[in-house]
């Protein structure tokens, strides 16, 4: 017969187990994260920003494609907290229904680690995590692992960006920039997957490019992304009162 | 550390943390309707394309569709590699290769 002492004993070495499962499931993934956050650390001193600032927005902020954002709009002398801070907003909003579609399996979490989960979501974790719960269930150990690798990798290839790259003149010079672009299109095109994704795609590049060359600042995303997201919803509409 | 930096992390990490918290406390007994996932899951694809195409079409701030937008090149190669791996390392590195070699050769 199992006492109280030995079946909390066989629940932590369950958890520890499901924890480093996470942490070896986002192996892959980790790959892909290094050279984005050395290429982060590279570019937050290149656009200006102390590498104590550039560390810092890694650790507190830990959200790549904004992270960039917010250090290209600082680079190009725009400095408007409402600006970065409402850009940074939108960017994020699609965390909005990764947390909703995690929200019905973390509501026996405690607050503190429904918190904590939360703080460390990502696209990647979502990613890794969602396909953990169609496999085998969820697991908030899981969960954990997978998000606390994510994020100290994140972090960790920030500093060495940092270190790098101030023994590197100028690493724009080089195009390194280009790798920005490059891992969005990796995020992207998995994405496309009907003719409406696609429309929206093409319309929010039109804008987009159209917004560059006429809105101040960066306010063209904003503008290419509502417009988008419009067109994709009206379509969306059209086609369930079709049915 | 300048102190406007300071507000702009703060603020960042504090919207971030609001967009992903919010849905977590809000929907966790209900779930999302679906009228709202309806407009919002087209954000992540118009948000990337509005970050790829004016970084590859106009790196200087003018259109510029010719041999000479090294980062116009280098994106159809990684585009390429996208479509045809999905592998993130392959792309970046048959991209920044292409942008590497058109830089130091081209």
């Amino acid at each position: 017969m199992l006492t109280k002492k030995t079946v909390a004993e066989s629940n932590y070495t369950l958890e520890k187990l499901d924890f480093w499962q996470g942490v070896i499931s986002s192996g892959p993934i980790l790959l892909g994260i290094i050279p984005f956050g050395i290429t982060c650390g590279v570019m937050g001193l290149t656009a200006g920003l102390t590498p104590l600032e550039t560390v810092m927005m890694s650790f507190l902020v830990f959200a790549g494609a904004s992270q960039f954002i917010a250090i290209t709009m600082l680079g190009a002398g725009i400095t408007g907290w409402s600006v970065i801070v409402f850009t940074t907003l939108l960017v994020n909003l699609r965390h909005m229904l990764m947390g909703a579609s995690l929200a019905q399996y973390m509501v026996k979490l405690s607050t503190y680690r429904q918190a904590l989960l939360s703080f460390l979501l990502t696209d990647e974790a979502y990613a890794v995590t969602i396909s953990r719960i169609y496999q085998q269930g969820y697991s908030a150990a899981h969960h954990f692992g997978v998000s606390i690798s994510l994020y100290l990798t994140w972090a960790l290839s920030t500093i060495v960006g940092v270190l790098v790259g101030s023994y590197i003149p100028d690493p724009l010079a080089w195009g390194l920039d280009f790798a920005m672009p490059a891992t969005f299109l990796v995020l992207l095109l998995p994405q496309i997957t009907d003719r409406i994704s696609l429309v929206v795609c093409i319309a929010a590049g039109l804008i987009a490019v159209t917004g560059a060359l006429y809105l101040p600042g960066k306010w063209y995303m904003i503008a290419a992304t509502l417009g988008a997201v419009l067109i994709g919803g009206l379509m969306e509409g059209a086609k369930a009162n079709a049915k | 550390m300048r102190s406007e930096i300071i507000f702009i992390i703060a603020g960042m990490a504090l919207v971030t943390f609001a967009t992903r918290y919010s849905c977590v406390a809000l929907f966790r007994q209900t779930g999302m309707p679906d009228w709202l996932e309806r407009w919002l899951k087209h954000i992540p694809p118009a948000i990337l394309t509005a970050l790829i195409v004016p970084a590859l079409v106009m790196p200087t701030g003018q259109i510029d569709i010719s041999l000479n937008n090294h980062y116009l090149l280098a994106g159809l190669v990684a585009a390429l590699a996208a479509y045809k791996t999905r592998n993130i390392v392959t792309t970046l590195t048959l991209g920044l290769g292409t942008m590497l070699a058109l830089r130091f050769w081209g």
